[in-house]
């Protein structure tokens, strides 16, 4: 059974990240990890990967050189291998162009399981997982809590925003958990050493026979026009009414998606 | 005038039209005619009823769906679905396929989806097949100098506000449910049917539904955390800030000084001894925020903090801090969410009664 793991490099806080001149996410500027919701994913895969014996987990990113580091925390924590997509044409994708080569590399990897995160905590669009799913024609099964497999189906729990919903959807599938699928584990200081050892491969574009005028900035369908910073977040309410006050709590907390 | 595709949420349960879908038509009148597309179940006469309320001129449905159906001339004869054979359909045709089957029919200017779990997939998966730029989560939509939407969306942990639009195909807008306020403009709608073949996909199958208990979650694996301290003043205070939790569907905890005073078990102490909570959102009133306490809740990816003292040190936790008397606050909160859970609950509910509200989910 072959399982890919989508594995993005985001920088590390949030709150210091800048967008370029070009308005894009200014990556250089910052430290960047693996992100938290992808090691979600990589934990899951892992688990898979203890109950049976035929298992090999992929962890696969596309993003400039400094993301093979993302391969590296999801090879210390078990992945047997890691695919890296790098090519500068690359530069300023968007969704749909991001999933066309996550999908053309999925498919000549093989795979019985993709599994991703639930949201980018850069991009926080949470469509990479669906839109991989139409590409590669395949079921998808979005923000899982839970989840296991048997010899050919994949079975998930998840909270549908108040109802709760099993699934169960034939392989290949892909999936995205959510942090409440179970805790990730720590590398054993051996694993990152280990790590080093294992193989990353590097794919370009051509590797995956996509032409470059498909993908990066100039064929993005979507356009910026604007960025602009508004007052700080931690902003604090002085003594107001009380019925603003609830007002401007419930607006946060529906912008947050917490009603 | 260009039509604006609003894919309309129901409750799954009654199939009445949620609030989302009121505010997805609203927005839509701003570029263009709004028409509301309803997948799976037909809608009945009071979801259509809704729908028009909020300026939907015309509603489209599914023509093989189950249900029947108030009015409006059928647009197709109620045909089966081709290619396959007229027996019972197991796959019926998904939102996607029906707004991919509308897209290219009608030629919508945009198309705006509401940003749920589920409304994320039917984007996602439409934007490729159409081969369109999308935009997620918007948080206001606004028509830009050609006339087409401009979509604003909060960035980057919040601290960017970024406008863009679709530069390619269709544009396809998820949006945030709170980006508009429903505003009546009440229409008759004419009501059409599409006769729509499924794609052939494999697809994911719900196999059951249980309920999730209505209780209050426990306090370990709470997603939400509401947390009192002295500063809620009283027992009967207590019980409004536990009336909050309810509404929210959240976990009740207490600084240590709270259990003191019997406002909370002891198992409820959040803190460097007592509980460690990691909740999506930890709402701290009337809480100092010791060093000790903040050991239990450091944790939480978001806080909100209501307190009398700016100087607390809660506040240097808090995403929003609120400063002002936490025993005015609670019940006026609680009565603001009370009413936006409500069901399409715009400010001109209370002179039309024509509605069934669903106010106690
Ligand atoms: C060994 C030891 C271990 C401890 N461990 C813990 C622990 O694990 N967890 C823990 O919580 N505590 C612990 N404590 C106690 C801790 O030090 C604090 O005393 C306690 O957390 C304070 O609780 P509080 O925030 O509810 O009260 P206070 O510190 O009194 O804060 C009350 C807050 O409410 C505000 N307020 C008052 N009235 C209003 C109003 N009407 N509207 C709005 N705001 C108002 C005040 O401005 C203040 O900010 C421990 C203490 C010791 C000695
Ligand atoms: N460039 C990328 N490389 C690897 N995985 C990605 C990339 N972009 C998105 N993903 C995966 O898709 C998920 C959802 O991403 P998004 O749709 O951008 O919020 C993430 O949690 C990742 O698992």
């Amino acid at each position: 059974m072959k399982i890919v793991v989508l594995t993005k490099h985001v920088p590390q806080a949030m709150g210091e990240v800048t967008y370029a001149d070009d308005l894009t996410v200014d990556r250089s500027a910052v430290r960047c990890r693996l992100q938290d919701g992808d090691e979600y994913a990589v934990e899951q895969a892992l688990r898979i990967a203890a109950r049976r014996l035929d298992v090999q987990v992929t962890a696969l990113t596309m993003g400039p050189a400094g993301a093979v580091a993302a391969l590296r925390s999801a090879l210390a924590l078990g992945a047997d291998e890691g695919v890296h997509v790098l090519d500068d044409a690359l530069h300023g994708c968007d969704a749909p162009a991001t999933s066309l080569v996550l999908a053309a590399a999925c498919r000549r990897l093989g795979f019985d399981l993709v599994l991703c995160g639930t949201a980018s905590a850069d991009g926080a669009m949470s469509v990479v997982p669906a839109m991989l799913a139409e590409r590669l024609a395949v079921p998808a099964l979005c923000q899982c809590d839970r989840l296991h497999t048997d010899e050919d189906r994949v079975h998930a729990h998840r909270d549908a925003g108040g109802t709760a919903e099993d699934l169960t959807a034939t392989m290949p599938a892909v999936l995205s958990v959510t942090d409440r699928s179970g805790e990730p584990r720590y590398p054993r200081f051996e694993a990152i050493a280990e790590a080093r050892h294992k193989l990353v491969r590097t794919w370009t574009l051509a590797d995956l026979g996509i032409d470059t005028r498909r993908v990066g900035l100039t064929a993005a369908a979507t356009a910026v026009h604007r960025v602009t910073r508004p007052a700080p977040r931690t902003a604090t309410v002085p003594g107001t009414d009380p019925a603003e006050a609830a007002t401007r709590i419930a607006d946060f907390l529906t912008e947050r998606q917490f009603l | 005038m260009a039509k604006v595709l609003a894919l309309v949420d129901r409750d799954p349960r009654d199939g009445t039209v949620l609030r989302s879908a009121c505010a997805l038509l609203t927005l839509a009148r701003r570029f263009g005619e709004p028409v509301a597309v309803v997948g799976g179940d037909r809608p009945d006469a009071e979801a259509i009823r809704t729908l028009g309320r909020f300026g939907a001129v015309e509603v489209w449905c599914l023509a093989e769906a189950g249900a029947a159906l108030g009015s409006g001339p059928a647009d197709q004869p109620a045909a089966p679905a081709p290619a396959l054979g007229s027996e019972p359909d197991p796959d019926p045709a998904t939102d996607t396929d029906l707004l991919h089957h509308l897209a290219a029919r009608l030629h919508p200017a945009a198309i705006l989806i509401p940003a749920t779990h589920r409304g994320q997939e039917t984007a996602a998966r439409l934007a490729v097949r159409l081969d369109s730029g999308i935009i997620t989560n918007a948080v206001d939509v606004l028509p830009g100098p050609d006339g087409g939407p401009v979509a604003i969306q909060r960035c980057l942990a919040g601290s960017y506000l970024v406008e863009s639009s679709v530069v390619r195909g269709t544009p396809v807008i998820t949006v945030r449910p709170e980006a508009a306020v429903p505003e009546p403009r009440p229409v008759t709608p004419v009501v059409r049917t599409a006769g729509v073949e499924p794609a052939k996909i494999p697809r994911a199958r719900i196999v059951a539904s249980p309920e999730i208990v209505a209780d209050r979650p426990g306090l370990d694996h709470a997603d939400i955390v509401v947390a009192g301290g002295r500063g809620i003043g009283s027992r009967a205070a207590f019980a409004v800030l536990a009336e909050v939790a309810d509404a929210l569907g959240a976990a009740v905890a207490g600084s240590h000084t709270a259990a003191e005073l019997g406002w909370v078990p002891r198992e409820a102490r959040v803190g460097l001894t007592g509980k460690t909570v990691q909740p999506r959102l930890y709402l701290a009133c009337g809480v100092s925020g010791s060093v000790r306490h903040r050991a239990g809740m450091q944790g939480a990816k978001t806080v909100v903090a209501i307190g009398d003292d700016p100087q607390a040190p809660i506040f240097k936790l808090a995403d929003l801090g609120v400063v002002g008397d936490v025993r005015a606050i609670l019940p006026a909160l609680l009565a603001e969410i009370r009413s936006r859970k409500t069901p399409d609950g715009g400010p001109a509910e209370s002179t039309e009664s024509d509605q069934t509200h669903s106010t106690d989910s």
